[in-house]
């Protein structure tokens, strides 16, 4: 088995979702990919929910150095220091977990830890994890940065990838929202909108 | 096992359950008078798919549709936003506790839980609900859209008098040979056909194509064909154990009353024939037609002239009755009495006298005489503690002629009907204006199987008094125009629409009579 892929480290945890900065500046997991955090005995699972790059002093904004250079690499090269007085940062809703064996799509009992490990989930895991919808639901009712319908949807898109019949997997996702949006015909529209292959 | 179709969602005793289709069951693939088992908590419940309908969770779909070009969007909107809903009449509780286990299908009382799961009903459950074929049990036909068997108790369809209605057309007279055969092979009663457009003694017709073997070809020894036109007869081949003629000294008052309407009597002629008969005696007809005026009357007979002359010319078109004799040599009730007592199944060929004048007049006359004949015989077998005769059923067609509200009271076809299987008579009732049969008549019969109807009096004369009615006048409505029936009542545990059994084919008469001589036919065809 190839080694899981190590995508950054919890900065900041609450119950319904962590930050995790990455290792190397734009290196963060795609918008609604599925990542994990925890030990074995408890794992954390969550949709990455928003993403940002910013000063690493608080206050201290960038500034534009590309009016002499000829391509956007150029100015990195030629400001090296600019890696490291940048960061990436993920934002990541936590919408399930793991206890021993069992995969709970409901919050876990502990938040996440600070300066724990965060890892992109492999597709085997993605494919156990997309065997219930219900993770949908707490997708909708999150307080989110991005507008809820797009995660969905990005959240769905990217799973379907692990699945070999990608528009079955789509279509039974897709039933269960329009039982969930049963009440709200335009999101469940642009949600559907946004995941037909 | 069938796979779920979906689930109950709503309901009431009185008017069904709705079913909630799930998602992977196509709503195209439901028809009206399917049936279905609902697999309650503690029961099964078996019923008919009597209505289907389209629904969804919001409105709003149907003002702004989604997309459907998309097939994915339609694909996730089937049986989630929208939905299929059928509506389903649970009739019968079959097992589930002990008592429905023991004594087999019983009608419900209750309806099942919510969200009970429902399914396509299975071969078994059919064969569970409508028997199998066996000594009593007669095949008639298939439940719509089905291959298993419908098969009646037909010991339970001649204990009472029962009617086969249907427009012009649709196939009564098919479903009447089946019924009739099924009579002469699996219960013990006879019967007395009036067959008015000799269909059912030798060939009947068929419409664009060849004759139809009837019931002497099939069963040459156990039915007799009579005969009121013999030349007719000969004509078209057919070997027949007697003829009919009929003596005026045996048309007696209430014969004519009967025929008011055809012969276009007045009610005051009619109470002169009784005055007449009670004056001349059994002779009264070539008397009261030797008549030359009202001063020839005799003494104590105060019959108007115009009175007369319509009494006069009502009696001259039944004397022009070619089977009508002064008087007749043999006694045409006798014989016909013998065959039934001996077992075997009398059909009356009218010949070329398709006249309804001269087919009221000898039926009424016929059966009056062969019922009172079995009501003495009855009568005397209770009193002495031995056995009854044989069940007797006439079957009549144009019933409305004998049993409409104001000729019900008089005919012995409205007292057979009413008073049903006192005397071990009981009527099989052919016609096409359910409508004009009175509705006391109507609400006697047993069981009723009816075609297509579109008159709604019909339908709704049919159809009185049937729990479910609604649900079954839009099965009524929707059958095909053509070999399609609804049969419910007294022999069938619930109502239910079939395609009557093939008959007409080499292969449906081995089916019938399987028999020597039908093979040969057989084979003789591959010759």
């Amino acid at each position: 088995m190839a080694e899981i892929e190590r995508v950054g480290e919890v900065i900041e945890a609450s119950t319904t979702g962590f930050t995790a900065q990455c290792y190397e500046l734009y290196q963060m997991p795609p918008l609604g990919s599925l990542v994990k955090t925890g030990d074995s005995a408890a794992e954390l699972y969550g949709i990455v929910c928003n993403a940002e790059t910013t000063s690493l002093e608080l206050g201290r904004r960038p500034i534009a150095r590309g009016r002499d250079e000829d391509s956007e690499e150029a100015i990195y090269s030629s400001s090296p220091q600019l890696a490291k007085l940048l960061r990436s940062e993920f934002e990541v809703l936590v919408v399930g977990h793991r206890e021993g064996d069992r995969l709970y799509q409901h919050l876990p009992p502990q938040p996440a830890r600070i300066h724990g490990f965060v890892y992109q989930c492999t597709p085997d895991e993605v494919k156990d994890f997309g065997e219930s919808f219900d993770f949908l639901n707490i997708i909708l009712n999150a307080h989110l940065p991005v507008p809820g319908e797009e995660l969905v949807a990005a959240s769905l898109r990217r799973m379907s990838q692990a699945h070999q019949d990608r528009r079955a997997f789509l279509v039974a996702a897709g039933k269960e929202l329009a039982i969930l949006l049963s009440g709200n015909l335009n999101q469940l529209n642009a949600v559907l909108g946004r995941i037909k292959l | 096992m069938t796979e779920r179709l979906g689930i109950v969602v709503s309901g009431s005793l009185n008017k069904g359950v709705e079913v909630r289709l799930d998602s992977s069951t196509s709503i195209e693939d439901m028809v009206e008078g399917r049936f279905v088992t609902i697999e309650g908590a503690k029961r099964r419940f078996f019923g008919m798919i009597t209505d289907v309908s389209l629904g969804m969770t919001d409105q709003r779909l149907s003002l702004t549709p989604p997309d459907v070009s998309d097939p994915f969007i339609a694909e996730v909107l089937a049986g989630t936003s929208t939905f299929g809903t059928l509506h389903v009449s649970p009739s019968l509780v079959i097992g589930g506790d002990a008592s429905a286990i023991l004594e087999g299908p019983q009608p419900v009382k209750t309806i099942p839980s919510h969200f009970s799961a429902v399914k396509l009903a299975t071969q078994e459950d059919v064969e569970l609900v409508f028997g199998t074929e066996d000594e009593k049990r007669f095949f008639i036909g298939n439940p719509l859209d089905m291959e298993v068997k419908l098969c009646l108790d037909l010991e339970e369809l001649v204990k009472r008098s029962n009617g086969i209605f249907g427009k012009s057309g649709t196939g009564k007279t098919f479903l009447t040979r089946i019924l009739l055969i099924g009579m002469l092979q699996k219960s013990r009663a006879v019967n007395l056909v009036f067959d008015m457009h000799n269909e059912y003694g030798w060939a009947g017709t068929r419409e664009g194509g060849p004759p139809v073997k009837a019931l002497k070809q099939l069963f040459p020894s156990r039915v007799a064909v009579f005969t009121l036109d013999e030349e007719n007869a000969r004509h078209r081949g057919v070997s027949t154990d007697g003829v009919v003629k009929i003596g005026y000294d045996e048309i007696e008052p209430d014969d004519i009353s009967l025929l008011r309407q055809t012969l276009n009597l007045t009610d005051l002629a009619v109470e002169a024939v009784y005055q007449l008969y009670r004056k001349f005696g059994r002779n009264w007809i070539q008397d009261t037609l030797d008549l030359k005026g009202v001063e020839e009357l005799p003494e104590g007979l105060s019959i108007h002239e115009g009175t007369l002359l319509n009494l006069q010319r009502g009696l001259a078109t039944i004397r022009r009755l070619p089977f009508i004799e002064p008087h007749s040599p043999v006694n045409a009730v006798q014989a016909i009495m013998e065959h039934l007592d001996r077992g075997t199944n009398v059909v009356l060929e009218f010949g070329r006298y398709r006249d309804i004048t001269a087919y009221i007049l000898v039926a009424n006359m016929l059966s009056r005489r062969i019922y009172a004949h079995y009501q003495s015989r009855v009568e005397k077998a209770d009193a002495k503690g031995s056995m009854r005769p044989q069940p007797l059923v006439i079957t009549i067609e144009e019933a409305h002629k004998f049993l409409n509200p104001e000729v019900a009271g008089q005919t012995i076809f409205g007292t057979i009907a009413r008073e049903m299987r006192k005397y071990n008579v009981t009527l099989l009732v052919i016609d096409q204006r359910p409508s004009g049969i009175d509705s006391e008549v109507m609400s006697q019969m047993g069981t009723k199987i009816t075609c297509l109807l579109d008159n709604d009096r019909d339908i709704d004369s049919v159809l009185a008094g049937v729990s479910g009615r609604n649900e079954l006048k839009s099965v009524l409505s929707k059958l095909a125009a053509k070999q399609q029936a609804l049969i419910f009542g007294h022999a069938v545990p619930m109502p239910v629409a079939f395609q009557p059994r093939e008959y007409g084919s080499a292969q449906s008469y081995k089916d019938f009579a399987p028999r020597e001589d039908v093979k040969e036919d057989i084979e003789k065809l591959w010759d």
